[in-house]
């Protein structure tokens, strides 16, 4: 008997595959369009995943540091601003987690958080985030604010050999930790509507965060009171020692990259390892594998396409790719399972020919099989992931004093 | 000759003390249904947008959060994205500040609304700059006074470069060649001054409305002439008859200096309305809901912030203090109060209770609650209508003073008075952009790259 995990699906652009817009069955002209998305998402809703991540960047060529990226007129481009499309999609969908992307060394901490509890109220607790660290020299350029930061991985490959990718992890950590103390800022029962006093609010349970960090300082409380989640859900994908201890530390979720279900327990320790040092939460970090999926009918056709799209453009990728049919990837999904991750995140290739493919042939087999956590109709994706609502750090305090 | 066309905002009730949460019917001010249902009232009403204000932290008096009044509200953005999904003809139009959000980061969150509205977004361009709201952001309070609309135009001209450096037919998606992108497509915009040095490259494709639609709001003679260089409409407290027709003809007056017509720019001053089956039943309504916006401790609080001093030893019911105004610290936080102001304005409050008469709470009925339009339908819309017709708006901002039902009445029976009269739309039009709701001169292709 395997163990159960969770599906959740990756929504990027025409799909994750560069070529991926030029497949018969992408919708190109459509990638901004309103229609496009909530089409994805009711797909993903409907199939009962635990949660969608939408991608974002702070620049036209993404997140890549190739100095032709904003230039080139070959790959899919143009893209909504993540937050924002994921408050649109809260209320055209039921179940499923929405889980933007936030690149946090230009916006606003405080824009953030409020977006976030915003997003968690009007999906009625169903709001995460994924926090990206660092800045690309375009998005840099974009925003005119700084010139300093980093210029893409150092030769080493690791992010500790770089100061100024060392500072962008600092500085989401403090984007993370203020994104929870805005969350926990009113608590549950701040609004009194007291007719008697004839107060409104009771200003003794609305607290100021008066954080004073490294890079921002915010004083005030959250002008967004408490959302249904408490905190949204943190997430932060994660490929190696500094990005995994950030998750440690700030993550309520992590997506991580094994080369193969084998490899899982190395990633595990490490994460473990990294949270005896530095978690400053209670409940265990919860661990997603990703995988970058293409799934046809038949081996042979699935291999035809991959062909064909390699031909158009190679894929660089840090997951892994399966190319198969749906039995196929349910076979690398039970074998992930068996790793104990607690989920799954699957990157399709081509949206939105494998997303439909994972919805109706997939899921379907993956349950039957027994592999996924049934629908236990927990209201919020905190509750889905079997994580308790946070009760506010500033209620603690009070009780304490 | 056709009647000049009546244009209608809806303000979702804010966080003061004009929303009144101690009516039984009130409902929650930060629940998506609450949103929901006002934006479809609204609709229902065929009115051109739905308005949120905006305030950036957490109202203070005297060092302590405000508890009298509604407080909590959600992020702006976030929620008008929400409500695209909601809603299908509405413009949505949300406040945000020029000097505690990044160009291109505010232009591509309201390019997002606008292509997730299919070009219903809009956006009211404030400036307010004071240290208070600059403690939550990385900014501070850096930005002196003087600096607060340099900062807006400059930020707005930025916004509208990038808002039209995609052509409309930027996206080919030419599977065959694996041209995705036509030749020419995007056009780089650099913007380089005391304030900003932006070197950009935009990632969101032009919208179906060209660019959202520009509001503003703020009265200085600075105020003005960035409304007249960059705004579509402008939100003004200008609702006495002549008052508002002087400023109607003033701001009107200023547009040929920047090559623009009369319409290019409407006018919808803040009002509210109190109806009754009667003139009688109405003004007894309108009483009432002033005494419950204005309780006495609301009216000391309102007060204090000027006064900057405790008076609650004070009657609501009396005259007003005699006490002078401490102007030795910084006062009025939450408030775009000014020091210098304060002691001008403390004589202005004592000349008008003596003229009038008014006690305390009278005073500060007079000033937050006064109902400008009070009566049966028929005179609220002849009201409304005679204010378009003889050029002293274009519109109104219809401010209710209930979450989520303060605008139900006024859909249901003022509405089809202003359509009977032959000055108010009858049904949206399909596909219809904010622009095009508002009557506004359609955004030009490609305009001021630079
Ligand atoms: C009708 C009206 C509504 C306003 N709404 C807001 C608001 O929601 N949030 C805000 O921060 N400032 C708001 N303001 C303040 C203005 O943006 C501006 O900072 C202030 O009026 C000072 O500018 P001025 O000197 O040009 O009047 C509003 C002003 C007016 C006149």
């Amino acid at each position: 008997m395997p163990d159960r995990i969770h599906l959740a699906v990756a929504l990027d652009g025409a799909g994750w595959h560069p070529a991926a817009w030029r497949e018969a069955t992408a919708r190109p002209t459509e990638l901004t369009s309103p229609a496009y998305w909530r089409d994805l998402a009711r797909t993903a809703d409907g199939a009962g995943l635990l949660l969608a991540t939408i991608e974002d960047a702070l620049s036209l060529g993404g997140r890549s540091v190739e100095p032709d990226a904003e230039t080139r007129r070959d790959r899919a481009r143009g893209r909504l601003d993540a937050v924002l499309l994921a408050s649109f999609l809260a209320p055209v969908t039921r179940r499923l987690g929405l889980v933007p992307t936030a690149t946090t060394t230009h916006p606003e901490p405080f824009h953030l958080a409020t977006g976030l509890q915003t997003l968690d109220h009007a999906s009625r607790g169903r709001a995460g985030v994924r926090l990206v660290a660092g800045s690309t020299p375009q998005e840099r350029a974009n925003f005119g604010r700084r010139s300093e930061g980093p210029t893409g991985l150092p030769a080493s490959g690791r992010v500790e050999d770089d100061p100024a990718l060392l500072a962008a992890f600092r500085e989401v950590g403090e984007v993370a930790d203020v994104i929870r103390r805005l969350a926990d800022s009113w608590e549950d029962d701040a609004i009194v509507r007291d007719l008697t006093s004839g107060k409104f609010l009771d200003r003794d349970r609305v607290h100021k965060v008066s954080f004073e960090g490294e890079f921002f300082s915010v004083t005030g409380a959250s002008i967004v009171p408490r959302s249904p989640q408490g905190q949204p859900l943190i997430t932060a994908l994660a490929h190696q020692t500094v990005p995994y201890r950030f998750a440690a530390q700030h993550a309520d979720l992590v997506f991580v990259t094994p080369s193969d279900a084998a490899a899982v327990g190395g990633i595990r320790n490490e994460l473990a390892e990294a949270s005896d040092a530095v978690r400053e939460i209670d409940e265990p970090l919860r661990v997603f594998a990703d995988l970058l999926v293409l799934v046809e009918d038949t081996p042979d056709e699935a291999a035809a396409v991959w062909a064909r799209l390699e031909e158009r453009a190679a894929l660089t990728t840090d997951a892994r790719v399966v190319v198969g049919t749906a039995d196929d990837l349910v076979e690398e999904i039970r074998a992930l399972a068996d790793a104990a991750v607690d989920g799954v995140r699957l990157r399709p290739a081509r949206l939105p020919a494998d997303l439909d493919a994972i919805v109706d042939r997939v899921v379907p087999r993956a349950a039957a099989a027994g592999i996924l956590f049934p629908d236990d109709g927990a209201p919020t994706l905190r509750e889905r992931l079997g994580l308790p609502r946070r009760a506010s750090r500033y209620a603690r305090q009070e009780v304490g004093a | 000759m056709t009647r000049r066309q009546i244009h209608l905002a809806a303000h979702f009730p804010g966080v003061n003390n004009t929303t009144v949460w101690t009516d039984p019917d009130a409902g929650s001010q930060i629940d998506f249904d609450s949103f929901a249902y006002f934006a479809r009232t609204a609709e229902r009403g065929l009115f051109d947008y739905l308005f949120l204000a905006e305030g950036l932290r957490l109202r203070e008096h005297r060092g302590q959060l405000h508890d009298l009044d509604v407080a909590g509200r959600p992020n702006t953005l976030a929620i008008l994205s929400a409500l695209a999904a909601a809603t299908e003809h509405i413009g949505l139009v949300g406040t945000l500040n020029t000097t505690f959000n990044e160009p291109y980061e505010l232009a591509r969150q309201l390019g997002t609304l606008d292509l997730l509205s299919n070009g219903r977004a809009g956006w009211n361009a404030v400036t307010s700059s004071d240290a208070f709201h600059g403690a939550n952001f990385r900014r501070g309070g850096y930005l002196d006074h003087a600096d607060r609309y340099v900062r807006a135009a400059e930020f707005a001209s930025l916004s509208k470069a990038l808002w039209s450096s995609w052509r409309d037919d930027a996206v080919v998606a030419d599977a065959e060649t694996g041209a995705f992108l036509r030749e020419d497509a995007i056009a780089r915009v650099r913007h380089e001054s005391r304030l900003f040095d932006v070197d950009a490259v935009f990632d969101v494709p032009r919208s179906p409305q060209g660019r959202p639609v520009i509001v503003q709001a703020g009265d200085s003679p600075d105020g003005r002439d960035f409304a007249t260089e960059h705004a579509d409409v402008i939100f003004s407290l200008h609702t006495e008859f002549a008052d508002a027709q002087q400023f109607y003809r003033d701001v009107k007056g200023r547009l040929a200096a920047h090559g623009r017509d009369e319409d290019s720019l409407k006018i919808l001053p803040a009002v509210t309305f109190v109806l009754g089956d009667t003139a009688e039943e109405a003004r007894e309504r309108s009483r009432e809901i002033a005494l419950a916006q204005v309780r006495p401790q609301t009216a000391i609080t309102y007060l204090e912030q000027i006064w900057n001093r405790d008076l609650s030893g004070y009657d609501a019911d009396g005259p007003l203090p005699e006490v002078e105004p401490d102007t030795g610290v910084e006062t009025a936080q939450g408030f775009a109060g000014r020091h210098a102001a304060i002691r001008a304005r403390v004589s202005q409050l004592r000349a008008q209770a003596d003229a009038e008469h008014l006690s305390i709470r009278e005073l500060v009925i007079r000033l937050t609650a006064k109902h400008t339009f009070v009566g049966t339908p028929e005179h609220v819309a002849s009201e409304i209508d005679r204010y378009v017709q003889e050029r002293a708006t274009d519109g109104f901002t219809v401010v209710g003073h209930v979450t989520p039902h303060g605008l139900d009445e006024f859909a249901d029976r003022v509405v089809p008075l202003l359509q009977e009269r032959g000055s108010y739309r009858r049904s949206y039009d399909e596909g219809a952009t904010l622009h095009d709701l508002l009557g506004l001169p359609p955004v030009a292709d490609r305009v001021a790259v630079s």
